[in-house]
């Protein structure tokens, strides 16, 4: 609901005019070391392996995991996706949704701190910046005024964008060799005879690496990202966020470490702002939970360090809710807090969706058929004795083995499949990965039954050879409608 | 809807599109500054605006970026009006439509196409139906071009002649259905509507009698002799037909139009006029070559198993 408020606190008392849009101040990130750390350097090494490693995988001579949009089949290891499969892709965005929606719930932002590929990729050229150009203040000397463009600037610089074009290069490379056969990919890029879509989308991916992860970093998270503007409202009380502890470090105050800072009427917080320095969105966490904070515990960290260095108790910034934070109660409570309904319910219904995807991804049938009446003719009548009608049947094989299938109908007295030549349709041969449309004649005894419009229903059984030996049987029923004409 | 055709519109679409492209740019510049309420602490105030009893809406700035990808959507967009058809009925510096868009891809498919054809357009149409590789082809060509008339099966329906029965109106040679597919058929039965009805059911009679179906003798008699005034000209004296003007045969068990009294009494009183359209301008001679083996090899080549 919308309201004016009728007793704000804060009166503006300055009125100034100012530019609307706000020129971006880079933020010179200072590093920083622990727990936390550590753990997104594991996380931006495992979704990097994966990332960059899937597409060399092979499976059955051919690549692992492969999106062919040209031949609009997805492999997935020992899946082959068809474009009549896409309910799994909706299935798949529901499940990741509500992941999202159920980690968000219990502990914030963790998918941005240690997963978003703005993070891992901001991460990674941070970290060849720091080696190229050093730490935090290094950074802000180089750039600044008192540092010319001489010959070691450049050199630096040079070599910061020559390194990150390299990984830029190498992002776009493989994210297009996802949707082509890497290995192919390879070889075009080395002999430069790239298509054009390739070529493309090779640098228009490399480019958005090098750009966002270079140059735009948390301004994606502040500007672009819908999450970070919609996660608020999955955070409640009793989420885990990192959370700054006012009631014990405020008052802020510098103070000596011999100091009784209590006596003095100071909190522990010695306002040192190195939680400012090393956060990569630039935010003060001390504000409170804000929606630039991609929940990376760099402040907690940081703040960790300097407590030890104070001799203070860690945990000035922690991970824990809001409700913990202001009540003084222990981690621990928080934690028996996390069961509540809502975490229940998105649990469930994961697990509800998860089950049924794998079960229906399991007995998923690689044999379809689609029966289609001609609209050509209605009916015929052949010899006087029989009444014919034509069909097309469509035979999708999605397994990746050539299928011996046979076919037989039923509804109606005396039914018989004949082929395009009047006789006996026994069985196709239907290859591997493809798809084949057979005309064919469905005859019935004329006479037996009244003119009218009946419906038959095709039973189709599909035997997957395999090195001579028959595999599984799969049968798939389709319905169509005959005709007897008057 | 008429009134749409004004070169008028043309100009109101075109100085619509332009004027709001021009209006966004001046209202992105009138705005460039604007005033601000700092608290005390220098902090940007709230707009005043409270959701949910602690929700406040903030006044902070735009990033200057967004700004220029605002500007640059409104470069593009002049350049794309420049280049692409957009401004009313201006065609756009590159000429571009989507009927030479169309044209072009399909010129350029058919090119990539020709290796593919190559060997089948030196075989004679026999040769081709041979190779199952090519009857795979014909018959995805069959279906998508001729399947609609003549069926799925090539079963054909009334009207529409059967084309896996043996029985050719103008031959079943592979040059007569090449010459059928490129420039179609005629084949004009005419009205004998001089003849009275006794004379047309007499007709009647005698024409069913010829492919040994049960008539009334005595009118099939008299039916005779006018079957030898009226049709021996087409059909010939034995009523077999004749290939060259594609008049049927009248002796076999295949009835184009119906074996019916009322059929054949039809046909007799209006006439039949089976059009069968010409397809060079249509389809590639390559296209042609393969849709006629498959023909062909409806009736000259046994399959076994299914489509294949």
């Amino acid at each position: 609901m919308l309201e004016d408020a009728p007793n704000r606190t804060v009166i503006p008392i300055l009125s100034v005019e100012e530019s609307l849009y706000e020129v971006r101040r880079k933020i010179y990130l200072r590093s920083v070391s622990g727990v936390f750390a550590r753990w997104r350097i594991v996380f931006v090494f495992l979704t990097q392996i994966v990332f960059y490693g899937l597409p060399w995988l092979s499976w059955n001579d051919r690549q692992a995991v492969l999106f062919d949009l040209v031949q609009r089949k997805f492999y997935i290891f020992g899946l082959v996706l068809w474009p009549q499969d896409v309910i799994y892709l909706t299935l798949l965005l529901i499940l990741s949704a509500l992941g999202l929606f159920l980690f968000t719930a219990v502990a914030g932002r963790l998918f941005c701190g240690y997963a978003c590929p703005q993070t891992v990729y901001t991460e990674v050229f941070m970290w060849i910046e720091r080696k190229v150009e050093g730490d935090r203040f290094a950074r802000i000397r180089l750039d600044g005024q008192e540092w010319p463009w001489n010959f070691s600037k450049w050199r630096v610089k040079i070599t910061k964008h020559g390194l990150w074009l390299i990984v830029a290069f190498w992002t776009g490379f493989t994210f297009v060799g996802y949707f082509t056969p890497i290995h192919t990919l390879a070889g075009e890029v080395l002999t430069a005879s790239l298509g054009p879509w390739q070529a493309f989308w090779l640098f228009f991916y490399s480019f958005a690496t090098w750009g966002n992860a270079g140059f735009m970093r948390e301004q994606v998270c502040k500007y672009m990202c819908p999450y970070a503007r919609f996660q608020s409202v999955m955070v409640d009380k009793d989420t885990f966020v990192v959370t700054y502890d006012t009631l014990r470090g405020d008052p802020r105050g510098s103070r000596s470490k011999s100091e009784n800072h209590t006596a003095q009427g100071l909190g522990d917080c010695v306002d040192c702002s190195i939680c400012v320095q090393v956060c990569p969105t630039g935010i003060d966490i001390r504000d409170g939970l804000q929606y630039m904070c991609i929940g990376c515990g760099a402040c907690i960290d940081a703040c960790d360090q300097v407590m030890d260095k104070m001799h203070y108790p860690k945990g000035l910034i922690r991970y824990t809710t809001e409700r913990a934070m202001l009540e003084r109660a222990p981690t621990e409570k928080a934690i028996r807090q996390v069961f509540r309904p809502r975490i229940i319910f998105y649990s469930l219904v994961i697990l509800i969706l998860t089950t049924a995807f794998i079960i229906s991804i399991a007995t998923r049938n690689p044999l379809r058929a689609d029966v289609m009446r001609d609209r050509g003719a209605l009916a015929r009548e052949v010899d006087g004795s029989r009444i014919e009608n034509v069909y097309r049947i469509q035979v999708m094989n999605s397994s990746e083995n050539t299928m011996r299938v046979q076919f037989k109908v039923t509804g109606l007295p005396d039914l018989q499949i004949l082929t395009s030549q009047g006789k006996p349709l026994t069985a196709v041969l239907v290859e591997p990965s493809s798809n084949q449309l057979i005309p064919i004649r469905v005859s019935s005894v004329l006479g037996e039954v009244a003119p009218g419009n009946y419906p038959i229903y095709f039973g189709v059984e599909g035997v997957e050879i395999q090195s001579g030996a028959t595999n599984v049987v799969r049968v798939r029923d389709e319905k169509s409608t005959f005709i007897v004409p008057r | 809807m008429s009134d749409f055709i004004d070169a008028y519109w043309s100009v109101f679409i075109a100085a619509i599109t332009l004027i709001g492209i021009v209006w966004c740019v001046w209202l992105l510049a009138s705005q460039r500054k604007v005033t601000v309420e700092h608290n005390a602490d220098g902090s940007v105030a709230d707009t005043g605006h409270v959701w949910d009893g602690d929700l406040r809406e903030l006044n902070n700035p735009l990033p200057r970026w967004w700004a220029w990808m605002f500007l640059l959507s409104c470069i593009f967009g002049l350049i794309y009006l420049a280049l692409y058809p957009g401004l009313g009925s201006y065609p756009g510096l590159l000429g571009y439509t989507s009927d030479n868009a169309y044209t072009t891809s399909v010129v350029k498919a058919n090119e990539e196409l020709k290796p593919i054809y190559a060997k089948y357009m030196e075989l004679d149409v026999q040769q081709v139906a041979a190779d199952p590789k090519a009857r795979e082809m014909g018959q995805r060509l069959y279906l998508n071009y001729c399947a609609q008339c003549h069926g799925s099966d090539a079963g054909g329906s009334k009207g529409f002649p059967n084309l896996t029965d043996n029985d050719w109106l103008y031959g079943g040679s592979p040059e007569m259905i090449k010459t059928a597919i490129l420039q179609g058929r005629n084949g004009v039965m005419p009205a004998y509507a001089h003849l009275t009805k006794d004379e047309i059911a007499d007709l009647t009679n005698y024409v069913r009698s010829l492919s040994g179906l049960s008539v009334d003798q005595a009118k099939a008699q008299r039916g005779s002799a006018l079957f030898a005034t009226n049709c021996v000209a087409c059909h010939a004296v034995d009523g077999k037909g004749n290939t060259a003007i594609g008049a049927p045969n009248l002796t076999d068990k295949v009835w184009l139009y119906g074996s019916t009294e009322a059929a054949v009494t039809e046909t007799l009183e209006k006439g039949r006029n089976g059009q069968m359209p010409a397809h060079d301008a249509i389809l590639t001679p390559e296209k042609v070559q393969l849709i006629s083996a498959y023909v062909w090899s409806l009736t000259n080549i046994r399959v076994d198993q299914g489509s294949k």
